[in-house]
């Protein structure tokens, strides 16, 4: 088992405020790993950090093998790691189907147009929309949205937060399985930070808690869905 | 009629005046969402240097050619150096003062570096009109230059909506106009496409100063200033999204502005009275200007 | 256009200023003293005081001519007020307030000229008409959003000149009203004329700043304020969107105005004859305020006493060039633009903060603004 990403020692946060002080993080090939945690623990300073978006002050974060600390956003997306924000990211005043195109669009392959097809195929409802404006989609399509064009870049590695954020329980079930199909499917290597511990810890193999930019806790993901304790102290439920 | 066709003739050969710098004004907010306010003295500094050029004995295409590439880079240059320091900061009031800045400098630099004497541009396009049609003596022209102009500014336009629209490279400036952090996700240099849109209204306004200079009998540091109101109602009116819009309602405005001057007399003399008005009704009536697409607004 | 957390689009405010009240009264309650940490309170009770003084003295220390630069930085502070309340509180940016400040002006030079009034009588009717004619001009303004707004205030300003040009018969039959030096002589025995027009300008700007600091605490201006941050999350908590709007256009247009009518006493003249005067009034304005600090209460006075040096210095600084005197002022805007993103007051501001944080957080880490969607 090789790790895709591995994070060691990181520390890293904005200006004055380090957020992050120590992490050690690991994901296998193949493998969907969890990050929980409440507000303010560093969940999503941590995803920034690995795209370089956030500064890393100590440590290394490392990509099958290639450190990826300095490198800009735009140099870690070409590496392969596709990152779906918080809120989204959205081009809200492009159509679906050139939102789609973006995430294509360091691929040099002709294969593109087969891709699209694809993915609306997997996500019909995107596939009904594909000349609408982005931005008027309700959240749960948007959020299918970004995680089509992530896939249209046929990344290594998938970096989600929090994509159940503001989603209906019904919708994020359905996101989480299409995630769980990923995963089993292609073989896509996830890394997911999510509040909604349970259903994520569900397609996890592998689960971190995170609190006040540490990790407290960390096993597979079934013995953290089944551990009283640590889900009433951190996890909330 | 003949007078009215007269008066339509004229405001056809402003409007393009005012559609051509409108486009750039298009150009640039839709690339990089910032309102240009500096647009007109750029094109104006532009035109100097194609005029000097044509004194040095440049072919007037070729010194067109030759401002059009230095307005390029300077515009990247400007949007790296000035620019873009100032957009990530708190308050995007910053970015328009920069601009009204660069209004005031580049205005007061070209009277400096040329001199205050009006000058004369060549034309690009052979002299002469084409009659049109003739009625109690009179004829009326459509003058080659103008008709020149206009087949530039649609030039300008197919190719430009082209670019934005069927490359990836257009793809690429639409996506940071509209959400320049998640392009950044996805691999794309928000920073060489803002720079990129700049250099383009910038080439775009080089060329439309230069064909409008050559308009009329003589040019200076005034060119753009009236022209600058003109070509910001063109573009508001086009709603600030289409690029077609722009040329369009600035023929609109310039069409209009000609009549009014002819028939409306209580308006005699404060005719800018019309853009005004103009851009007040269409906005009242469609929010999003004539061409403007719209967008929902989700709480 | 921008994009909120959810990836909707927003239309864009153009220059909604993200700066805070000065001080924030605890919810409920009006507080008088802001509760900010002592040292920064002593600072700026230090620095009040002192600046108060000097206003008071300088008249008396300085010649004629500066005494009129320094009620020009006084009129033009009003002006950039009451421009303050209308972009930085309220989110509405207007490129055309030099049109109320035209109107204001040949208010009282008319009146004056051709009607015989006093000019301190003058002044209240300037504020009054413009108050009016903002009114008017908010009412449409409603339906015009952000940058669209700029551009219909813009053609505003230009539009001044020529009315003027049409309606108004002056001197030569240009655009020019110009009341004779007598009628402005000073009302008060043993102060000059240009020490008169100073303190009554100064009396002025006071009442108008503590009318308009007492405003933005208030409920009307946490209205506002709500306005310009999140129109739509305003409206869900009962407020009044149109009137705020519409009101704050009002008053903005009314100081605007006030500005307009002093400007006479100050200069002696009410003139239209250049094209893109009252455009490059309006841009001073808006500069006054970005210089300064939109969204702050001292941020106009500052930052108009600024341009008003800087627009002398540059002029002063080339003889014989004085074609250069733009591009030296539009250079030395955009400089502090890059230097004081925030005005001078927020400067200032952040200067005391960390004043602040370094003498009454010792040991502890110290707390510092983390972006909203950070975890």
């Amino acid at each position: 088992m090789t790790h895709v990403l591995e994070l060691e020692g990181v520390s890293g946060g904005y200006g004055h405020a380090q957020v992050l002080h120590g992490i050690d993080l690991t994901v296998e090939e193949g493998h969907v790993a969890v990050v929980l945690g409440a507000n303010g623990a560093g969940k999503t300073t941590t995803l920034r950090a690995i795209c370089g978006v956030v500064g890393v002050k100590g440590g290394d974060i490392r990509f099958d093998g290639k450190s990826l600390v300095g490198k800009s956003p735009e140099e870690v997306s070409r590496l392969g790691i596709a990152h779906v924000p918080q809120g989204r990211g959205t081009f809200s005043e492009l159509t679906v189907d050139d939102n789609m195109r973006i995430g294509a669009i360091n691929r040099k392959d002709k294969e593109v147009a087969g891709d699209l097809e694809r993915w609306y195929a997997a996500f019909p409802r995107l596939g009904e929309r594909r000349k609408q404006e982005a931005g008027s989609m309700s959240g749960g399509e948007q959020q299918m949205l970004a995680l089509a064009r992530a896939m249209m870049a046929r990344p290594r590695l998938l970096l989600l937060d929090e994509p159940s954020l503001g989603l209906a329980p019904l919708v994020t079930r359905e996101l989480f399985a299409h995630l769980g199909d990923l995963n089993k499917g292609e073989g896509l290597s996830i890394l997911v930070v999510e509040q909604n511990a349970n259903l994520a810890l569900e397609i996890g193999h592998w689960g971190y808690v995170l609190e006040a930019g540490r990790i407290a806790v960390q096993n597979t993901a079934d013995k953290l869905h089944d551990d009283e304790a640590v889900r009433k102290a951190y996890l909330g439920f | 009629m003949q007078l009215f066709v007269e008066q339509v003739l004229n405001g056809i050969a402003n409007g393009v005046v005012y559609g051509s710098v409108a486009l750039a004004l298009v150009l640039i907010f839709r690339t990089t969402g910032v309102l240009n306010f500096a647009q007109g003295e750029m094109a104006l500094f532009a035109t100097f240097i194609s005029w000097k050029l044509t004194q040095q004995g440049l072919p007037v295409v070729g010194a067109i050619a030759v401002s059009m590439a230095i307005a390029f880079v300077s515009g990247a240059v400007i949007e790296r150096v000035l620019i873009r320091p100032v957009e990530t900061g708190r308050s995007p009031l910053n970015v328009v003062i920069v601009t009204l800045g660069m209004f005031l400098a580049l205005n007061s630099l070209v009277q400096l570096i040329f001199g205050t004497d009006p000058q004369f541009m060549p034309s690009a396009f052979p002299s002469g009109g084409i009659e049109l049609f003739t009625s109690n003596g009179r004829t009326a022209t459509l003058q080659k230059g103008t008709l020149g102009l206009v087949l530039v500014l649609i030039a300008e336009c197919v190719v430009l909506w082209f670019m934005l629209n069927r490359t990836k490279l257009g793809l690429k400036l639409r996506a940071v106009a509209t959400n320049p952090d998640s392009a950044r996700l996805h691999g794309i240099k928000a920073g060489s496409m803002l720079m990129l849109g700049w250099a383009l209204s910038a080439a775009i306004g080089a060329l439309a100063g230069s064909l409008v200079a050559a308009q009329r009998t003589g040019f200076d540091s005034n060119l753009m200033q009236t022209v600058l109101v003109y070509a910001l109602a063109a573009a508001a009116l086009g709603g600030f999204d289409s690029l077609w819009g722009a040329v369009i309602c600035g023929i609109i405005v310039g069409v209009a502005d000609a009549l009014t001057i002819q028939y409306i007399d209580p308006l005699n003399g404060i005719e800018v009275v019309l853009p005004l008005a103009l851009i007040l009704v269409v906005l009242v009536v469609s929010p999003h200007g004539l061409f403007g697409k719209r967008t929902v607004e989700r709480v | 256009m921008t994009t909120d957390q959810t990836g909707a689009t927003v239309e864009p405010m153009l220059g909604a200023a993200p700066l805070e009240l000065e001080a924030e009264p605890s919810p409920g309650r009006q507080t008088l003293w802001p509760q900010i940490p002592r040292p920064v309170f002593i600072a700026r009770v230090i620095i009040g005081t002192a600046m108060a003084a000097a206003a008071l003295y300088a008249p008396f220390y300085f010649d004629p001519v500066y005494n009129r630069l320094l009620s020009q930085a006084i009129y033009l502070a009003i002006a950039a007020m009451g421009l303050n309340l209308l972009t930085g509180f309220n989110g509405q940016v207007s490129i055309g307030h030099g049109f109320f400040y035209g109107v204001g002006a040949f208010t009282s030079a008319i009146l004056m000229v051709d009607h015989g009034w006093t000019f301190e009588a003058t002044i209240p009717v300037a504020l009054v008409l413009n108050g009016i004619v903002g009114l008017l001009i908010g009412l449409p303004a409603l339906r015009v959003r952000g940058l669209y707004l700029a551009l219909v205030t813009l053609g505003l300003a230009v539009l001044f000149p020529q009315l003027a040009t049409k309606y108004v018969e002056g001197t030569g039959g240009v655009a020019l009203v110009r009341p004779r030096a007598r009628d402005f002589a000073s009302l008060i025995q043993g102060l000059d004329d240009d020490q008169w027009a100073y303190f009554l300008s100064l009396a002025i700007m006071a009442v108008l700043f503590l009318l308009a600091w007492n405003l933005v605490r208030g409920r009307i201006g946490r209205s506002m304020i709500a306005v310009r941050d999140q129109e739509i999350a305003a409206t869900t908590v009962g407020v009044n969107l149109a009137g705020t709007k519409v009101a704050t256009f009002a008053i903005s247009a009314a100081y605007a105005g006030v500005a307009g009518s002093l400007s006479v006493m100050v200069d002696h003249v009410a003139a239209a004859t250049n094209p893109i005067f009252y455009f490059q009034r309006s841009v001073e304005f808006l500069v006054a305020m970005a210089i300064g600090g939109a969204a702050t209460i001292m941020g106009p006075a500052v930052g108009a006493l600024a341009l008003v040096l800087l627009r002398r210095n540059t002029e002063d600084l080339i003889e014989g060039k004085e074609i250069l005197a733009p591009a030296l002022y539009g250079a030395a805007l955009i400089a502090i633009v890059f230097v004081l993103p925030e005005g001078l007051v927020g400067g200032v501001r952040r200067f005391l903060a960390w004043i602040g944080r370094r003498s009454s957080a010792k040991g502890r880490p110290p707390t510092h603004p983390i972006p909203d969607d950070s975890q």
